[in-house]
């Protein structure tokens, strides 16, 4: 069955794979989980040119630009994502498109990497624009290829929705060639694409007509399918992961498959509805599809089986329909396993200052939001891009000066500089004397290392001017802008003390490059002495996974140990050192 | 054959790798196969799981609890975890080893004891030294090719098969010390 022309590849590659077969000249992206795949392997592909933006707006406008140049474009992010891009996004649904424009949405369902589990498919409703929803990786490529084409001719961009499920799973797909789809000749065309008032409503006709006819065009579209069973107690609307759950819980059941979500064949509905005795909608997260089919007056089972939470699963829909499905009982409560800042991570110093200070921490998006989790706890807030800059505004406002004193905003470099920028102004412009850490580790860690504009590296790694976090906050008008070492305790709580005592804006740069990207500079592994050691237990306060409380003592475990240092700082003793050297 | 296997570890260890081997040992043999991977914010030291399926059709990319002909463990606190997801009369495969998740590193939770003898006594269970076995073979970080080994004696595939795909999978300059990992792991049960 594996022959050259065909490949197991994630959701996510396929879908690079059917932009580039389309004929797609550019993407542009900002990394989030589950998306981010996407943009790494458009990447590999020098046809189309792929770039990291700052942010999913910038992403999204810039593809925008592209398709309006006649060129095929993408732009791919996050659930969250589409939240920062939807500006652009409702009133590109106005413009339409000249070359062919498709927005790649990922949603996360069961929040494996998420804050929350919004359901994307009402932005398609919403904005009134046609969305996919592939439920594999063959049909990841192939909508992908597909969505170029409908953009082009319903003049509309088209969203393409995956879950974590579709992004993150490997199925067989078959390869083909590259289409090129040569750049559409651009012409000035203002009552298309400046939206001011006069025009966009005679936009708004347009995007009215563009409905009905997706409105026909979905009733016999190749992407839905009825499958008809030989039992017809039982039929199913169901669309993307959820199919593939529905066909093998239920394998007698009728089917009719969603591959275009928004808008939905009424007709076929209908007719779908009338044949089966009992009709249900199966779909993860909201009942998007459920109280559309009701609001046609079609009596449907969904929600009240399915909630509204998590994912669904084989073995959910079978217990729904009584199935009995027998497992090993599950072991009695046993210690969980949650992700931790890795040994060396240079967010861990800052986090144990502010931890023992007992700052109130308005944190923010990236890895170093595990500063919320034991033995650090360290935050107080994380809410959405770039929103600590802003929340220790609101929060100093509220609670008054001393509290403001006590509180910080804690963001990461790729954060920063994503959303964060525009809050920092707000913040000097409104005489806000907050403190902001930026933890500056050179790379955006918790999607997999994308390069962001301080890393000095652009997608393809080659060198660009490396943004200077420290210029840029003076710039902003912050005028106290100190830089200090990650790892130095003493020196990043000097820093906090002077600069939250100050009644003026301020930033602190902690810098040090992330542990995981920095594995040249891995130092020695070290050691505690157990004469020297009196078991405070000071070192273990900084939740290291290297250090470990065994019987016989407090011990690192010299396979997981970089070199850092931190312990060192925190030990009265002298009783940490390098192998050899110590005290 | 249909074949449901769950992988369970540790973020770092090598799960992924022993996943990608899977499925390109299903496209070998030519079945269908599906791989669900885990990426983000899961991958920073906490539990991962990632689940393979090959068959003459495949439609979930999930293995569901009861599901899973194997389990295969990089560590033992995950192997009991796991356990929920074995079929009856299913296999676990696990690596002796043990990593602290954090509640025990600072002391607010015990790493259980007797979990091996908890297992035997409810599943099929083969449990080795997978870490040492690795180590022996100059290579250790090499755990998922000894599990994948031990795994291969069970299936009694064609060896060239795994060979093929070992070499699919793993990048040149591994590929030696990696074969003697897998080899360590076919023997580990001949003796």
């Amino acid at each position: 069955m594996k022959s050259k022309n065909t490949a197991l590849l994630l959701g996510n590659e396929a879908i690079a794979r059917g932009a580039w077969e389309a004929g797609c000249h550019l993407v542009s992206s900002y990394p989030g989980t589950p998306s981010t795949e996407i943009t790494e392997v458009c990447a590999e592909y020098p046809e189309m040119h792929t770039e990291w933006a700052t942010n999913e707006k910038v992403a999204l406008e810039v593809a925008v630009g592209a398709s309006f140049g006649g060129a095929r474009a993408m732009s791919c992010m996050k659930h969250v994502g589409l939240n920062v891009a939807a500006d652009p996004l409702f009133t590109a649904a106005y413009t339409g498109v000249n070359g062919g424009l498709v927005v790649c949405v990922a949603d996360d369902p069961g929040m494996h990497s998420s804050q929350n589990e919004q359901d994307s498919r009402f932005y398609a409703r919403a904005a009134m624009l046609p969305m996919m929803e592939p439920s594999d990786s063959a049909e990841c490529l192939s909508f992908t290829k597909a969505a170029f084409e409908l953009s082009e001719r319903f003049d509309a961009p088209v969203l393409i929705r995956s879950t974590t499920r579709i992004a993150h799973a490997r199925s067989q797909v078959t390869l083909q060639e590259r289409e090129e789809a040569p750049i559409r000749p651009y012409e000035k065309n203002p009552t298309k694409y400046v939206m001011m008032p006069a025009m966009a409503r005679g936009r708004h006709l347009v995007v009215e007509q563009r409905t009905n006819a997706l409105k026909e065009y979905v009733e016999t579209c190749p992407f839905n399918k009825i499958e008809m069973r030989d039992d017809l107690k039982v039929g199913v609307i169901c669309s993307g992961i959820a199919y593939q759950y529905v066909r093998e819980a239920l394998p007698e059941a009728s089917i009719l498959k969603l591959g275009i979500v928004n808008p939905i064949p009424e007709k076929a509905i209908r007719a779908f509805a009338a044949k089966v005795d009992t009709l249900y909608v199966l779909e993860e997260l909201e009942p998007v599809i459920e109280e559309q089919v009701k609001a046609m007056g079609i009596d449907a089972i969904g929600k009240q089986l399915t909630g509204h939470q998590g994912e669904l699963s084989v073995n959910r829909i079978k217990k729904m329909f009584d199935e009995p499905i027998p497992t090993y009982a599950a072991p009695e409560s046993l210690p969980g396993r949650p992700p931790v800042m890795c040994a060396g991570c240079p967010h861990r110093g800052p986090f144990s200052v502010l931890s023992k200070r007992k700052m109130h921490v308005m944190g923010d998006i990236g890895c170093y939001t595990l500063g919320a989790l034991a033995p650090l706890t360290a935050l107080d807030a994380s809410l959405c891009m770039g929103a600590s800059v802003g929340m220790a505004q609101g929060i100093g406002r509220a609670q008054g000066e001393q509290f403001g004193r006590d509180t910080v905003a804690v963001i990461g470099d790729s954060t920063f500089l994503h959303s964060g920028v525009t809050s920092l102004i707000s913040a000097v412009y409104n005489k806000a004397p907050i403190t902001l850490v930026i933890l500056d580790n050179r790379i955006t860690g918790m999607t997999g290392h994308q390069p962001n504009p301080a890393s000095g590296k652009d997608i393809h790694g080659n060198d660009v001017p490396a943004l200077d976090l420290a210029a840029l906050c003076r710039a902003c008008g912050v005028d106290r802008v100190v830089t200090v070492d990650a790892f130095d305790l003493d020196g990043f709580d000097k820093a906090v003390t002077q600069e939250t005592a100050v009644n003026e804006p301020s930033v602190i740069i902690a810098r040090q490059p992330c542990a995981l990207l920095d594995k040249k500079s891995k130092k020695p592994a070290l050691q505690i002495d157990q004469t020297k050691c009196r078991k405070c237990m000071a070192c273990m306060k900084m939740g290291c996974p290297a250090i470990e409380k065994r019987d016989n003592g407090v011990v690192i475990n010299e396979s997981q140990c970089v070199g850092c240092g931190l312990c060192i700082q925190t030990c009265k003793f002298g009783a940490i050192g390098k192998a050899g050297e110590r005290g | 054959m249909n074949l449901n296997l769950v992988i369970v570890g540790v973020g770092g260890q090598g799960t992924l790798l022993a996943s990608r081997l899977l499925g390109a040992l299903a496209q070998e043999i030519g079945l269908n196969v599906k791989v669900s991977e885990v990426h983000g914010m899961s991958q920073r030291g906490g539990s991962v799981i990632t689940y393979v399926r090959m068959g003459e059709q495949v439609l979930s990319p999930i293995v569901d609890e009861g599901g899973a002909d194997y389990v295969i463990a990089f560590e033992q606190l995950e192997a009991l975890r796991a356990l929920p997801y074995l079929k009856q009369g299913g296999t676990l495969i696990t690596n002796t080893g043990c990593i602290s998740p954090m509640p025990v590193i600072i002391g607010a939770a015990e790493y259980p004891g007797g979990i091996i003898e908890k297992l035997s006594d409810q599943c099929n269970l083969i449990a080795l030294d997978a870490s040492m076995l690795a180590q022996e073979a100059g290579e250790s970080r090499a755990v998922n090719l000894v599990l994948m080994g031990v795994l291969a004696n069970e299936l009694k595939l064609d060896e060239q098969i795994w060979i093929n795909a070992i070499h699919q999978c793993v990048p040149e300059r591994f590929i030696s010390s990696n074969l003697k990992a897998f080899e360590a792991g076919v023997k580990y049960r001949l003796g």
